[in-house]
């Protein structure tokens, strides 16, 4: 033995025989084991146990059910839940001879509702009872009870120990994204000097990244009004494929350049990962998708339909005209679109400032669709250009999706003296350019008063640059009511547009010359009744006057039906919130009129258009083969 | 072929074997000529189940190939994920990594000190380091959530925080276990009983286990400073002071002092990533499980595990899913080609003796 020991320690030539016998003392101290379970040893803070769910919380995306890696949770549908946009009637129910405790769901869980807990033990007669929904505390199952009659002895699934819980989420340490790639946009500072795009538009490789976020679970899918493949479209271009993505786009909805820029994304309020982050960005990548193929038709290059003969009228180049032609075209119908604007768009080419929306994103889509072999007769207003009835008798079917053109008046005194909004916004768009006040108020809340206020503001800049100027609006509802959307009014106040929120217009202020010189206004009381409708009151004692050369009316729009002959307006149905009636074929109450858009439905925004106009494609197809 | 020569079956039911393993033995008296390993017995087919799970998937898959040491395993397939993918660590997660690797080596020798002791008899000291083993899992219980297969090193970092009042925790339990070594050594190291059982048997040049492909304690038994921590650093190991205990005779005896010096080491490592443990965040997230592709390439990255080299050869082809995995485990050259040549000559009362000696755990030999 005459090794040399390395790491310091000594040790004898030869071991003495009589060392072990120093372990005699242990005979005299107390046992380290465990009386279990009389003795009971508390399980870490962080053990991984049995499931928790706060079926509340939880969303049934089933993330939890995809990631398993041995398939151990399946989601099952619960009738008694009635899922809103964003939800699933599904929970996870979890096969414990399966389970192997890993907490992959626990991390992976968007809204964190799925937890572990510190149970563990399940002792039960019935194999049966082995499988078991995840649920929660304070669930009507009746099955975690307080510490006093809470056994270890019965402990299983249906016996379990309250505030008991181990292992929970983390969203530092989740599996997802949170937090989602922040899209360039030009500055306020900048912005505001011209028509200059806003928002600038992933790059591939941000676009890339945020497509990588998408979880897959489908819940935007059942929100969108559209039926959009989204998840497959987001997948498309996190593998570098724009194209493939735009043809998947195309599928569904025929207008991405201008939803890209525009939809009001109610895919995104419904994103699994918008419950505790930022959900996926999923209009800014439709929008990817587009910008990223200069030329549709070489990419998507469809396959032309057999002529079927048929023709078809659509009255309004808006989404749900332009969308409804390039569906009926794909199934080889002759379509015939009419608008009285000089091009395609409708209210999209009208509405929204070239800062969101460019000229050429618009012209973009509406070009596509003409190469498909759409025919476009602009500048013909049906009633006036051509005739309703010569375009009955000429076209198989006919297609209205006329939209609201025509601006509501508030009509207080001198309301004559003010300027619609869609004056203000056409002659921007089409016209040479809408005259400006250095001081111009906007009345309204809503997006298109925003919309008003905002390209006011740029046209200032442009004309008064220098000097004093000011853009205001001033709207009933006050700050937390306000319509429009949150981040227009963030980007508007960013920009420097003065808000007056809960104020009412009373009168117009004219100078001696007849100008408009300002607006009073009085205080609201409340802009709703008890039932919810819009019925404002006012305090008419509490009196301000806004300082202003210019009025913009902003609080509403109507359709015009005036070109329908009276004969037949007569036979056209209206619900009780003055919608077009129609069928599950788009079809109005006169055989052969089809109708869309926001003459039809509440929500009056472009991707609710355009399911119309798949309906109506589909039913004006049935209609037209009978 | 000598006249009585008989062959007999040690294992897989036999009161001397640990483990779902056996030797055939062909034997003249009590004396062993020739030695056959059988391994098959716990062949599970991970490395075929990771081909068909995601890159997330299978972390907790991979810990269960070897139930002593999940640990190290996590360890090798988040490098080599980590490389082929080319993510990066923070430096307290290899903090926290290095920590979690040492106590894991101690808890598994202590489980393998278990296993030899009470093999042989002395079961004071087993039910001893039983207990120290316990106290240790406690740790990884409070850290991962888990006594056993901790699924805590991830790609990027590791799965969660250090939580409060686990360094207080950690270093009672490693004092604890220092302070015991005098006790291990009056019973088991130091026992003249075990010394005459274990003294010259199963003996190994260098060059023979050189050759065979002996890494651990096997070679380190025989003088040859050896490490993987040393030679090819990973976590925060080059952060470390530490020794690599080896002895010289490359026999039984030496090869459990080794051990006995290792897991000494591990306490005083275990101590320093303890103390030194910068702060920031321990875990830079991986790409979204469900579209997580890797890169195409291959890599082999290895760590030195309680038993010795312990490799990974992954190649991913651009999937979600490795391609191809292959453990390279130490038990495998060392329940195999090793142990058939240190048994010949031996005597069968030896054999689970020197077997355990080696270290030789069935789980790395069949996965």
């Amino acid at each position: 033995m005459g090794s040399e020991s390395k790491g310091g320690e000594e040790k004898n030539e030869v071991p003495s025989i009589l060392s072990p016998f120093k372990a005699i003392k242990y005979l005299f101290k107390k046992p380290k084991t465990l009386r279990y379970p009389s003795e009971k040893k508390e399980p870490s803070p962080r053990l991984r146990g049995f499931h928790l769910n706060d079926w509340d919380e939880c969303t049934g995306c089933g993330n939890c059910a995809d990631i398993c890696p041995n398939d151990a949770i399946t989601m099952e549908e619960i009738p008694e839940i009635e899922a809103g946009p964003g939800e699933k009637n599904e929970r996870p129910k979890i096969d414990y001879g399966r389970c192997c405790y890993c907490g992959l769901c626990v991390d992976v869980c968007p809204p964190g509702s799925l937890r572990l807990s510190k149970d563990y033990l399940h002792i039960h007669s019935d194999s049966e009872t082995f499988t078991s929904f995840a649920e929660d505390e304070g669930s009507e199952s009746g099955n975690f009870l307080p510490e006093e009659e809470y056994s270890i002895f019965q402990a299983n699934l249906n016996h379990r120990k309250e505030d008991n819980e181990g292992f929970t989420p983390d969203l530092e340490y989740s599996l997802f994204e949170p937090e989602r790639v922040s899209m360039p946009q030009v500055p306020p500072e900048e912005r505001k000097l011209s028509f200059i795009e806003q928002v600038v538009g992933y790059s591939k490789k941000e676009a890339e990244k945020e497509a990588g976020r998408c979880l897959e679970c489908g819940l935007c899918e059942d929100a969108c009004p559209a039926d959009m493949q989204i998840s497959d479209y987001v997948t498309e271009i996190y593998e570098g494929k724009p194209d493939e993505s735009l043809r998947k786009i195309y599928e569904d909805n025929p207008i991405p350049s201008i939803c890209g820029r525009t939809c009001m994304k109610p895919c995104e309020d419904a994103c699994s990962l918008s419950t505790r982050g930022e959900p996926l960005a999923v209009r800014w990548l439709k929008r990817y998708a587009a910008d990223s193929i200069e030329d549709y038709l070489e990419t998507l290059n469809p396959a032309p339909a057999n002529p079927t003969g048929k023709k078809v009228a659509v009255i309004g180049a808006g989404p749900s005209g332009l969308s409804v032609a390039y569906f009926l075209t794909l199934k080889g119908h002759k379509v015939v679109v009419f608008d009285s604007l000089p091009d395609g768009g409708g209210m999209m080419r009208m509405g929204p400032p070239p800062y969101r929306l460019p000229v050429e994103s618009i012209d973009k889509d509406v070009n596509y669709i003409s190469s498909l072999g759409v025919e476009f007769k602009f500048d013909t207003t049906v009633g006036t250009d051509v005739a309703f009835k010569d375009i009955r008798t000429k076209y198989d079917a006919v297609y209205l999706g006329i939209g609201y053109t025509v601006s509501r008046s508030t009509g207080i005194e001198n309301s004559e003296k003010c300027t619609s909004v869609l004056d203000f916004l056409r002659e921007n768009k089409i016209g040479d350019g809408a005259d400006v006040g250095k001081e111009t108020i906007v009345i309204g809340g809503g997006d298109v008063a925003i919309d008003a206020a905002r390209e006011a503001l740029r046209l200032q800049y442009m004309k008064y640059l220098g000097e004093k100027f000011k853009t205001k609006t001033v709207s009933l509802e006050d700050w937390d009511k306000m319509p429009a959307r949150e981040e227009e009014i963030e980007d508007a106040k960013a920009e420097g547009i003065e808000f007056n929120p809960g104020w009412g217009p009373k009168k117009v202020k004219l100078d001696d010359e007849g100008k408009v010189k300002g607006l009073l206004c009085m205080k609201v009381k409340s802009v709703f009744d008890e039932n919810g409708r819009f019925s404002p009151t006012f305090y008419e004692e509490k009196e301000m006057t806004l300082e202003g050369d210019m009025i913009i009316e902003a609080i509403g729009q109507k359709p015009d039906f005036s070109f329908i002959p009276e004969s037949l307006t007569d036979k056209l149905d209206f619900t009780e919130r003055k919608k077009v009636k129609v069928d599950g074929d788009g079809q109005t109450s006169i055989t052969g009129i089809f109708a869309g858009g926001d003459i039809v439905n509440l929500n009056m925004d472009a991707v609710n258009a355009i399911r119309d106009a798949k309906t109506a494609a589909e039913g004006i197809d049935r209609f037209l083969q009978h | 072929m000598p006249e009585r020569e008989l062959e007999m079956y040690y294992g897989p039911q036999h009161m001397g074997m640990v483990g779902n393993f056996s030797i055939t033995l062909s034997v003249e008296g009590d004396r062993i000529l020739e030695a056959k390993s059988n391994p098959g017995y716990l062949h599970r087919g991970f490395e075929k189940l990771m081909e068909l799970r995601t890159w997330t998937q299978n972390f907790p898959l991979v810990c269960r190939v070897n139930v002593i040491e999940p640990h190290s395993m996590e360890m090798v397939y988040a490098m080599a994920v980590e490389e082929l993918a080319g993510i990066e660590v923070p430096e307290r997660a290899s903090y926290i990594r290095t920590l979690v690797l040492e106590l894991s080596r101690v808890a598994s020798h202590l489980f393998g000190l278990w296993a030899y002791a009470n093999m042989l008899g002395f079961d004071t000291a087993a039910q001893w380091a039983m207990y120290h083993r316990d106290l240790v899992l406690d740790l990884f219980e409070d850290l991962t959530g888990s006594r056993v297969y901790p699924i805590y090193i991830w790609p990027g970092g590791v799965r969660r925080n250090i939580p409060d009042g686990f360094k207080e925790k950690a270093l009672d339990t490693l004092h604890k276990i220092g302070k015991k070594v005098p006790d291990y050594d009056s019973t088991f190291f130091n026992n003249r009983l075990f010394y005459d059982r274990a003294e010259g048997i199963g003996k190994i040049s260098t060059e023979e286990a050189k050759d065979l492909g002996g890494t651990g304690q096997i070679l380190r038994g025989t003088g040859v400073e050896f490490d993987i921590r040393k030679v090819d650093s990973y976590a925060a190991y080059d952060e470390m002071d530490f020794e690599i205990p080896t002895r010289e005779d490359g026999d039984a005896y030496s090869r459990i002092w080794v051990i006995r010096g290792e897991m000494i080491q591990s306490v005083h490592i275990a101590m320093q990533c303890l103390e030194k443990m910068p702060s920031g965040s321990v875990y830079n997230r991986p790409p979204n499980p469900f579209k997580w592709k890797i890169p195409e390439g291959e890599t082999y990255v290895r760590v030195e595990s309680s038993r010795g080299e312990l490799g990974l050869y992954m190649i991913s082809n651009g999937g979600d899913k490795p391609y191809r995995v292959h453990f390279r485990t130490p038990s495998y050259p060392h329940g195999l080609s090793i142990l058939e040549k240190i048994l010949v000559g031996e005597s069968i009362a030896d054999v689970g003796n020197i077997m355990m000696s080696s270290y030789i755990v069935a789980p790395e030999i069949d996965r």
